[in-house]
């Protein structure tokens, strides 16, 4: 039985200790905001955060979350208000979706230890991100438009 | 995509080679398997809810929900279609709760012959039927307040979900139970493009809110009790069967339900997935190789180059090439050319890559069958499920999720059957997942293609004639046997050539490769369109004008095709482009739209950059421009993608792409800047989803010629050392 904090509350799963953390949240635990996309930490869509820090979910085992505390998508707020949720819905920013989970995670990650990038820090941050829709131009308005909203106080 | 419906469901595989093939997997494999009880039960008990019409439903609380008979797969059918109702119907858009429509008659795409999204073709498909569908359902609300308020239809005014006559007013949800009652009102008219207040204004999509905090519900998502999840083992040859399957390691691993073989792949169920992906490696298969045990790229171009010796098939005679382009005689023509001109440009095969991997879930329960997928073709996976299940088409549900990407590749159905087939035989709803590795290397690729351009121009360097020659293996052949249209997707682009030329010729030779091809993203206008536009361009050179100028000339008395040059010149700032970047320039006309593009690169260290894409478009009626923008982005990146690196390659039967490390796909700091332009324009709308897609790869190409002086003729471009 492996314990980790998720999205704030004590959580107890019973399963295999290899299993990587994207395959305890989706199927063990049904949040499955969480994706899936490649497997091998290439596309960004399994992000969540580890003690704040965006990591692939796709490639950590269940073993290395003991204990630690965990935030999926599911957690950065209740209701869509965190800044980054409100920016990507101002500007419309997802189009089939699938990456925006992993694309948010890590703009959300981003804005905490910087809270005015420039566009060459956000391609930083956000390019082991990938979209086939190709929401890029779109997610570099909103980061700055999130960034916007939490300077204004805002944002949560 | 050009997708007509297809007569029979394409099946790599069938069912019957289950039922041959189970004795293989044997009964010995059943483990202890305790299932709960099926506990799907009926879904949310509804308030009362009246039906005006197969997209409409109308609560007694006032909720409106529309059916949608496309599938979302990220272009904004979810938005943009009850938007059209909404705009005769008089009520917000914003209110709409969006439901994906189940199979039925009423939702077959008129123009692709069948519950089909793709061709780009939703909103053209649906523009004059989904209005009028709003419009008599106002008019059936109007007449049930006209009998409640006992005046004549004439006094009531209907707005804003509600219906008022002298003073008096009523909610849609009020009325909706008695209108549905009263006849359908046969001749409607519907408003004037002047009288539009949310057609052609920027909407927000309908479906944002629920894919930033995860909720929105993707195949892979799909969760029912009891269910159990799978994963396949394919042939890792393309076209292997399996000789002999020993199971018995996979069985023991925990949580491992059953494993399931037939000829061509084996199922593991296990009550997660990580614990079949798990064992599905601990699986001994040996694979008989197949027909394609010595195929690769060489051998691929090898067959192309031989069979493009052939003239191919005029495709003149075909009902689709453009009329005017039927006068001339190519060959005479280019005799009679004072300058002459010869290139073949060579396009490799893609991988669709969506970015949420092929997987469907099924549940089978006697003789019904409840599917849950991300599918572009409603009907054509109802009846593979239905063959799976030993069903008719009837007795499956099929419920369509949110699709992570569609691209085309969720036109075919290749996916489907395992999950139905292991619901079947393990009682309880299963979920089979492909992982990235299966998706990639069982594509239905996109066709490479050997595109032969000959042309002349005349004395004053006009072009005098010109001539192009496709030979490439046929999608619509294996997608839909009943089809007899020996050209049908291939001349894509072509058969519109918008130039002015009095010699044209248009061929095409059928080779195929011994390998399954697909309908990709914008299918043959990609390749068409990379050889027409680097053809004018190298042209233009030959003729030694500018680019942009040769064009202009070459459209002379087409005036919406001028603008849209126009206009491009003039926000790229064509012929200024900053010191050290360069410019090219591509146009094409399709999917009833007309849209240029201007690329804008530089070479920093060897390798190229585009750092600005100004695009012009005149897509005739706009729905909402703001999807519209978003798409046009989308194709670009899709296509410059696509220029830069796509390149699937095949080595023994093998593909060598498996994930995005080796099949490259554009990040966020590789996106070029994009200018948008929407030529205001009040013709019928046009397709948008795939038409931005085409013109980056020879713009981009231009633009490198500008730079370089080196013509990239075959893709990506990665190949000659720049990307
Ligand atoms: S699924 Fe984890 S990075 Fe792609
Ligand atoms: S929105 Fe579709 S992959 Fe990013």
């Amino acid at each position: 039985m492996a314990k980790f904090t998720l999205n704030g509350h004590e959580q107890a799963v019973d399963a295999a200790p290899d299993t990587p953390l994207l395959w305890v949240l989706r199927d063990h635990l049904g949040l499955t905001g969480t994706k899936y996309g490649c497997g091998m930490a290439l596309c960004g869509a399994c992000t969540v955060h580890l003690e704040g820090a965006p990591v692939r979910s796709c490639l950590l085992p269940l073993s290395a979350v003991e204990g630690k505390s965990i935030t999926t998508i599911e957690g950065i707020s209740a209701d869509r208000s965190h800044a980054v949720q409100r920016a990507w819905i101002e500007i419309d920013v997802p189009q089939c979706g699938y990456c925006q989970s992993g694309q948010i995670m890590s703009a959300v990650a981003l804005l905490k230890s910087n809270p005015s990038p420039s566009d060459a820090e956000i391609d930083a941050a956000l390019s082991g991100n990938l979209c086939r829709c190709g929401t890029y131009a779109r997610i570099r308005r909103a980061v700055h438009r999130a960034a916007e909203l939490l300077r204004d106080g805002s944002g949560s | 995509m050009s997708a007509r419906a297809p007569g029979h469901p394409p099946s790599r595989w069938s069912r019957r080679d289950f039922l041959k093939h189970s004795a293989l997997a044997g009964g010995g494999l059943v483990l202890g398997v305790s299932l709960a009880a099926p506990a799907t039960g009926p879904r949310t008990p509804g308030r009362p809810v009246s039906e005006l019409n197969a997209w409409l439903r109308i609560g007694s609380d006032d909720s409106i929900t529309m059916l949608v008979d496309r599938s979302e797969m990220g272009q904004g059918v979810y938005t943009a279609l009850p938007m059209l109702i909404a705009e005769e119907l008089e009520i917000d858009p914003a209110r709409v709760r969006v439901v994906a429509a189940p199979v039925g008659d009423a939702y077959v795409n008129a123009l692709n012959g069948g519950q089909v999204t793709g061709t780009s073709n939703s909103v053209p498909d649906a523009w004059e039927k989904l209005r009028k569908a709003g419009a008599q359902a106002r008019l059936m609300l109007v007449a049930a307040a006209a009998q409640r308020f006992g005046v004549p239809a004439s006094a009531c005014q209907a707005a804003e979900g509600r219906v008022t006559a002298s003073g008096r007013t009523a909610t849609y949800g009020e009325l909706a139970a008695a209108a549905a009652r009263l006849p359908v009102p046969k001749d409607v008219k519907l408003k004037d493009p002047g009288q539009f207040r949310i057609i052609g204004r920027p909407q927000p999509r309908l479906d944002t809110p629920s894919k930033v905090d995860g909720t929105a519900e993707f195949g892979l998502d799909v969760r029912l009790p009891g269910m159990l999840y799978a994963t396949v083992a394919l042939a890792p040859q393309l076209g292997g069967r399996i000789q002999s399957i020993d199971a018995k390691a996979a069985e023991a691993m925990p949580g491992v339900r059953r494993v399931i073989a037939s000829d061509t792949q084996a199922i593991v169920v296990a009550d997660h997935f990580w614990q079949a992906r798990k064992a599905r490696d601990a699986l001994t298969i040996r694979w008989a190789p197949g027909p394609n045990a010595q195929l690769d790229n060489a051998a691929i171009r090898a067959r192309l180059l031989e069979a493009a010796k052939k003239p191919g098939l005029s495709a003149l005679t075909s009902d689709d090439v453009a009329a005017p382009l039927k006068g001339g005689d190519a060959e005479k023509g280019l005799s009679q050319a004072a300058k002459r001109f010869e290139a073949v440009y060579e396009l490799p095969m893609l991988a669709h890559a969506t970015m949420e991997p092929m997987n469907c879930t099924a549940d089978v329960k006697g003789s019904h069958c409840d599917l849950y997928v991300g599918t572009q073709v409603q009907s054509i996976a109802q009846a593979i499920a239905a063959e799976a299940a030993g069903l008719k088409p009837a007795q499956v549900d099929v419920h369509t999720t949110l699709l992570g990407g569609g691209f085309g590749r969720r036109l075919e159905v290749d996916f489907v059957p395992a999950a139905v087939i292991a619901s079947k035989a393990l009682g309880v709803p299963v979920k089979v997942v492909w992982t990235r590795e299966d998706d990639m290397t069982n594509d239905y690729f996109r066709p490479p293609a050997l595109e032969a351009v000959r042309a002349g121009l005349d004395a004053q360097g006009r072009l005098s004639a010109w001539a192009l020659h496709v030979t490439s293996p046929s999608i619509t052949a294996r997608f839909d046997p009943t089809n007899k249209d020996p050209f049908d997707s291939v001349i894509e682009y072509v058969q519109n050539f918008p130039y002015a030329v009095a010699n044209f010729g248009l061929n095409y030779t059928r080779q195929e490769i011994g390998i399954d091809v697909g309908y990709l993203r914008s299918v043959s206008h990609g390749p068409n369109c990379f050889a027409v536009e680097s053809s004018i361009d190298e042209l233009a050179q030959l003729a030694g004008k500018d680019p942009l100028a040769f064009r202009r000339e070459l459209l002379a008395g087409k005036p919406r095709h001028l603008e849209v040059l126009r206009l491009a010149a003039e926000r790229s700032q064509w012929g200024h482009p900053p010191a050290g970047h360069y410019q090219g320039i591509a146009f094409m006309e399709g999917y009833t739209s007309l849209i240029a593009q201007v690329a804008e690169v530089s070479i920093e260290r060897g390798t190229l950059r585009v750092h600005r894409m100004t695009c012009v478009i005149d897509c005739g009626q706009t729905v909402n421009p703001r999807i519209i923008e978003s798409q046009l982005e989308s194709g670009m990146v899709y296509g410059l993608s696509a220029a830069l690196w796509g390149d699937i390659t095949v080595r023994n039967g093998q593909v060598q792409q498996r994930n995005f490390n080796a099949y490259r796909v554009l990040r966020l700091n590789e996106t070029p800047q994009f200018d948008i332009h929407i030529v205001p324009s009040v013709g019928k709308p046009g397709g948008i989803g795939e038409t931005g897609v085409p013109p980056i790869a020879p713009a981009v190409c231009n633009a490198l010629y500008a730079a370089t002086g080196k013509r990239v003729r075959s893709l990506p471009i990665s190949a000659h050392g720049l990307a």
